[in-house]
């Protein structure tokens, strides 16, 4: 059996070929992505590169049996969520969106307003989730955004996964406008309590019915019974096997995942995050033990002014120098996104910097916060959201870490930092690195072949710094 | 008949975790749908919790002695909320010493609570009056 993988991404169509009986990796090859025109040829073009006719190449008589796709092309799915309280349905609408591979661009609390409704008109989502209330709990504030939503002229189905007893009231208003809507599971049913499958579930099949057809992946599509799925969602999945493992192999365990790209940097974590200090409550919402934040203000190139924007070392007098030598670099590189820093170079040491930077402060947001607390018995600490202090393993994955010559350099910006002894980042972990590229490729053949993923995944994956 | 929805909680760095469960089960034996937000639960819990399950009434507890300056704004930031004439109730050691529990009521009537409850009440007692005021009897 042979497979072929196919990650339609918005720069790069990344090809990986897989010879499940030798079960190794054949080879990968990439072509720019053509999605504004036609995406098969940027398919057919790294197909020709990955089969091309030298003496050398083990792929050249390449045939596969199945093809698998998954695709981030055209902006990805991009999504806005709606919740209630900031802190409660509001967050675990978030959540549930960013799990099922989207890009949410921003998440509304409470009734949206005018100017919200305007905003989303110009996000021009593909999906909504609209959320609210705990099954039984308030639904005049679902029911309010879901009028205002349909008063929205743009064409986003809409999922609704908020309080059940609202939901015949809500699909009404959308049958009456006409509007698409789908129904499912409250994401909060009982307070404090995630249930975000069920909304999860009926995003990715909204991506095969919608998203495929309006982003022109429909010509792909025939060529495969296999779903295309969203890129971050194959990437959740592989890192969920290298951490689980099968039942004949074992994974690494706990394990934080960073994916660091020109537009925006993804974190993964699979662990639980249970608090890793004595005497802690954990406050606020439980978190998924899979679980993806994606920073869409943090990225090499495209989102480069950002980053320097939040650098800390901002302000300080003794750093102004440097700081106006990385602010050059940062202008050249957002104005040539496709600059690239020469090896040994002061540039590469810049380079090297930001990424650190952007990862500190993507890691930050994804991990939990510890506080400490006087009361009449004692110093004792509250946790929110996951404590990853002793995770054991840091696994980078993209094409900015894995072209990187200093890898590890950019990683180290996910750890535990004295100046910030409430963000509860990983204190002493390895470094591991997806060197080959191929994790979306082995989310994608889990779906058909767990074990001979898992066995790609552990020896692909090598260590590194 | 719908259930009734009551959030309770130990509120501020008080970790007094018993009183909260037997609190939590006997308002369960009563047939409320019961919202238990576990100890050192700060007044913003309390309130988001409210809004979220669209609560019937809020029940706080104290019992380190310091839920006078716990408890001191609850009352307006519920309003501030959207929650007008949420039932506020509360009970516990309240306030440090030995003081006149008349007081100490009077104190937190004009801090907005509709029922105080001296120390050693039983929850029977709260859970006679949160029906009468929700017109369960």
């Amino acid at each position: 059996m042979k497979f072929l993988t196919v990650d339609v991404g918005s720069t790069y169509t990344k090809l990986t070929a897989i010879d499940a009986t030798t079960r190794e990796i054949l080879g990968t090859a990439q072509a720019f992505t053509t999605i504004e025109s036609d995406v098969m040829q940027g398919f057919e073009r790294a197909w020709q590169e990955l089969t091309e006719a030298r003496p050398d190449n083990p792929c050249a008589n390449f045939g596969y049996d199945q093809m698998l796709v998954c695709s981030s092309a055209a902006g990805g799915l991009k999504m806005v969520a709606l919740g209630l309280v900031p802190d409660l349905t509001a967050k675990a609408a978030r959540t549930a969106a960013s799990n099922a591979g989207a890009k949410v661009v921003k998440t509304y609390a409470y009734e949206i307003s005018g100017s919200e409704q305007q905003e989303i008109f110009d996000i021009n989502p593909d999906l909504v989730l609209l959320c609210g209330g705990t099954d039984g709990g308030n639904r005049e504030v679902i029911v309010a955004n879901a009028r205002r939503l349909v008063a929205i002229d743009r064409p986003f189905t809409t999922i609704v996964a908020g309080n059940k007893s609202a939901t015949d009231e809500i699909r009404a208003i959308f049958e009456e406008a006409h509007k698409d809507v789908v129904i499912t599971e409250n994401v909060m049913p009982q307070f404090n309590k995630l249930n975000i499958e069920p909304a999860r579930d009926a995003i990715r099949q909204l991506f095969i019915a919608r998203i495929i057809e309006a982003k022109g992946l429909n010509r792909l599509q025939a060529m495969t019974p296999h779903k295309i799925i969203p890129t971050p969602l194959a990437v959740l999945q592989a890192c969920e096997l290298l951490s689980r493992g099968t039942a004949t192999q074992q994974g690494y365990g706990d394990l934080l995942a960073i994916d660091i790209g020109g537009a925006t940097t993804d974190v993964y974590s699979m662990a639980a995050g249970t608090p890793t200090v004595d005497n802690t409550m954990l406050k606020g919402l439980p978190e998924p033990w899979a679980k993806r934040t994606v920073e869409g203000d943090l990225g090499m190139r495209y989102s480069l002014t950002h980053v320097f924007e939040q650098l800390p070392e901002r302000g300080f007098p003794q750093y102004e120098e440097q700081m106006k030598r990385v602010g050059e670099w940062v202008e050249r590189c957002s104005s040539q996104p496709d600059t690239l820093a020469q090896p040994d170079s002061e540039e590469e040491k810049i380079e090297e910097f930001l990424g650190r930077s952007a990862v500190a402060l993507a890691v930050e947001r994804h991990c939990g916060r510890i506080a400490d607390v006087y009361t009449p018995l004692g110093l004792m600490h509250t946790l929110e959201g996951k404590d990853l202090m002793d995770i054991p393993a840091v696994v980078g994955i993209g094409g900015v870490l894995r072209n990187s010559r200093h890898p590890e350099e950019i990683l180290k910006g996910s750890l535990y930092n004295v100046m910030q002894p409430e963000s509860t980042r990983p204190r002493n972990p390895k470094f591991y690195l997806d060197s080959r590229y191929i994790f979306a490729a082995m989310g994608l053949l889990r779906m058909v072949d767990e074990e001979l993923a898992c066995e790609l995944l552990l020896r692909e994956t090598k260590k590194i710094g | 008949m719908e259930k009734k929805t009551v959030v309770i909680g130990v509120i501020g760095a008080d970790a007094h975790a018993v009183g909260n469960k037997i609190i939590d089960l006997t308002l369960c034996n009563h047939g409320f749908n019961v919202v238990n937000l576990g100890v050192m639960v700060s007044q913003e819990e309390f309130i988001d919790a409210a809004v979220e399950t669209s609560a019937d009434a809020i029940l706080v507890s104290s019992l380190y002695g310091h839920g006078e300056i716990d408890c001191m704004g609850l009352r307006q930031k519920c309003d501030e909320a959207g929650l007008k004439n949420m039932p506020l109730f509360v009970g516990g050691n309240l306030v440090v010493g030995k003081q006149n529990f008349e007081d100490v009521k009077e104190r937190f009537l004009s801090m907005g609570f509709d029922y105080v409850y001296a120390p050693s009440t039983p929850i029977e007692e709260t859970i006679g009056d949160l029906k009468k005021h929700l017109g369960l009897e």
